[in-house]
């Protein structure tokens, strides 16, 4: 029970613990996301709201540091033109240890690390959370589910009370998904607090299942690559599983008196 | 090689002459890959080929994503990082390294239990046995070794729980635990000592594969008979065995590929399923994870670690006798490592006169309960040191000790085995009859 408590503590003082916590991890809904599955794909279209939820709300305290303005490019994620990167780079200053200044930042610099230092950086937040643990801790519905890390960053973004309480010094927010029930973070989301171009839904839910996606491509921007490579893997040595079958049966045929 | 009558090599050409009369390695090669085997053997005699493309899968993908990865405390982290998302193929391979410890350790499992059902450690297979556990040893230090080097909170934090265990040695623990880590806790000292070793267990291992082959090709393959091989003339033991080669490497291969299926899927689909989230925190010797959990495979034996509690009252008679030198922390180092040492000496434990659990059904029982125990231990070593499960811990950690140290010896005493088949011959055809007596 000390330990519990002790365990609470920290982790609303902001200072760590993760959804591990047994027993008292908070509530988390599992999503149908579009990269969930053996087919599973980014959509480019929800990974792009997500990078402009993640540029105009999270990116005031949260760092990438991560994530290079050139991967926004890349195949099989944001996939943005390389010209609009450079213009969505240049939007942001960088310090050029070789100019001992700041100066516009390109392509190949890097999203940086956090503004606020109590501000986790994101770039690998959508692996580094367990939504799913059960059942009795097996982590066996994660078969079923996935990890559960996106489905863990939305829960947060929605699960503000409206609660809130001041702890040595410390706003705390109540939040039904935060491991401990009260997380440092003033809500970051409202309803509309994002506008797009062409219009989307942004309510908050919707603003955060778009920028949970942002973060797993953040995380794992070779997601697409890999569900293709292990797709591939499965059929080739499957068809190689059935050519061994018969070469073996064939084979045996004779000693088994099956010829 | 091999008490059992087979053709050997016999140089044709004038070359393959010159060279056998100064390296006959054409003649070890012919002899290591026609040697007899049982033709009774069943599918849990294939995970040996499992094991042998694993470590050799470890070992390239190990030797590419060394040439990437930084060992350094401020880099290593993100050097991980920079193989999964800048070097081509990186998350390939990190992920397959990764993924290919636990298809090492699952394949071990089945392997070590198939061995301890069918009795394939008794004589004349003790040094086979042996050799076997000394791999197994050395591969549980290259992966608990591998985990520290992304530099990920459970690789510091296991690596601090770890090393502390060294530190439970009475007097000269902390020096050896120093010793270890290079310095007084987990540091840049720790990290580049661990990639060193990470790097050159893998190749103690291979030299004790060949060992253990070589072991195995002496006495012959154990088969689910338990019966030996024929070994009179050349003529008796064909009828028991055939050569490895055609008949054994293509089954071998084809189960090899089956088990690849699953694997490639695995890494495919859900490469972090048996990571920890916490392993993608860089490591930060300021914030302790709620729970230090290590990788899946020690489970069982950090259950084993943590049911001996200061509470438990052999672990408080053991501190009377020794006058408190024996403390509950050293209890469990010593409990850890003897369930392993235990099953090292199970050729000895165990005084059936029948090798194969196949005719032992009071074995088997007994057998299967340690089955369940093993998979219980592993869960428990996943849960939290509280009640309920410190106690169910030390229920499990009791019957370990006692399968081994208690029931294999009365077992064999006790137990009315069943007739064992004259021979192998006789084995298999009771599965594949004559076409004669049909």
């Amino acid at each position: 029970m000390f330990k519990k408590t002790l365990l609470s503590a920290v982790v609303a003082l902001g200072l760590g613990g993760n959804a591990f916590a047994a027993g008292d991890a908070g509530h988390i809904e599992d999503i149908a996301f579009s990269f969930e599955g053996v087919f599973g794909k980014y959509d480019q279209h929800q990974v792009q709201r997500g990078l402009q939820v993640y540029t105009e709300v999270c990116s005031a305290c949260h760092g990438l540091n991560l994530v290079a303005y050139r991967n926004l490019s890349d195949e099989g994620g944001v996939t943005l033109p390389v010209d609009q990167v450079k213009a969505y780079a240049a939007q942001f200053e960088t310090f050029d240890p070789e100019l001992d200044d700041y100066r516009p930042a390109i392509p190949s610099d890097y999203f940086g690390s956090s503004n606020d230092e109590n501000a986790p950086d994101l770039s690998l937040m959508a692996k580094a959370r367990a939504g799913f643990h059960g059942p009795y801790g097996s982590g066996i519905n994660q078969l079923f589910r996935g990890m559960g890390g996106p489905e863990y960053i939305v829960a947060i973004l929605n699960g503000y009370t409206g609660e809130e309480k001041e702890q040595a010094g410390t706003i705390l927010y109540e939040n039904t998904a935060f491991p401990g029930g009260w997380i440092s973070m003033a809500p970051p989301l409202f309803d509309e607090a994002v506008e797009f171009e062409p219009a989307h839904d942004n309510d908050v839910h919707h603003l955060s299942e778009d920028v949970a996606t942002f973060l797993m491509w953040a995380a794992e921007p070779k997601l697409m690559d890999r569900k293709k490579a292990g797709l591939v893997a499965v059929i080739f040595l499957t068809f190689m599983a059935v050519m061994l079958y018969l070469t073996n049966k064939k084979l045996w045929a004779k000693a088994k008196r099956k010829d | 090689m091999g008490g059992i009558p087979h053709d050997h090599y016999e140089p044709k050409s004038g070359f393959e002459k010159w060279l056998h009369k100064r390296l006959p390695i054409v003649g070890l090669a012919y002899d290591t890959l026609m040697i007899p085997t049982p033709k009774n053997l069943n599918w849990m005699w294939i995970w040996g080929i499992v094991l042998a493309f694993t470590l050799v899968l470890q070992i390239i993908t190990g030797i590419v994503l060394a040439m990437h990865y930084t060992p350094n405390v401020n880099m290593a982290f993100q050097s991980v990082e920079h193989i999964m998302r800048d070097v081509n193929y990186g998350w390939l391979l990190r992920y397959l390294h990764m993924n290919g410890a636990s298809l090492f350790f699952i394949a071990v499992y089945l392997h070590i239990f198939r061995g301890l059902y069918y009795g394939s450690y008794k004589a004349p297979r003790e040094v086979t046995w042996i050799i076997g556990m000394l791999i197994y040893l050395a591969m549980m230090a290259t992966g608990f070794l591998g985990y520290v080097l992304p530099w990920g909170q459970m690789s510091f934090w296991g690596a601090t729980v770890i090393t502390g265990l060294f530190g439970a040695v009475p007097g000269v623990g902390e020096s050896i635990q120093a010793w270890l880590l290079g310095g007084p806790a987990v540091d840049n000292a720790t990290l580049n000592r661990f990639f060193s070793l990470h790097y050159l267990l893998p190749f103690v291992i291979v030299a004790l594969v060949a060992l253990h082959i070589w072991a195995f090709h002496t006495t012959g393959n154990s088969n689910p008979s338990g019966v030996e091989v024929r070994r009179g003339s050349k003529a008796e033991a064909e009828k028991d065995t055939l050569p490895f080669w055609p008949y054994f490497v293509i089954k071998d291969l084809y189960a090899l590929v089956v088990v690849l299926i699953v694997f490639a899927a695995v890494v495919g689909f859900m490469p972090n399923y048996l990571g920890h989230p916490d392993n993608y925190k860089m490591a930060d010797p300021l914030v302790t994870p709620a729970h230090i959990v290590p990788e899946w495979y020690y489970l069982p034996f950090y259950a084993i670690l943590r049911a001996f509690t200061a509470e438990v009252w052999v672990v408080q008679f053991a501190s009377l006798i020794t006058g408190g030198i024996v403390d509950a922390k050293f209890f469990g180092v010593v409990a850890m490592f003897g369930s392993i040492f235990v099953m090292a000496l199970v050729p000895w434990l165990d005084t059936s006169r029948v090798r194969s659990g196949r005719y032992r059904p009071a074995f088997r029982f007994f057998f299967w309960l340690l089955a369940f125990d093993f998979m219980f231990l592993m869960w428990l070593g996943a849960m939290p040191a509280e009640e309920p499960y410190a106690s169910l811990a030390l229920l499990g950690s009791a019957y370990w000790f006692g399968y081994f140290l208690v029931i294999l010896p009365l077992l064999g005493l006790f137990e009315r085995p069943q007739a064992t088949p004259e021979t192998i011959e006789a084995d298999f055809d009771s599965h594949y009859p004559p076409k004669s007596a049909e």
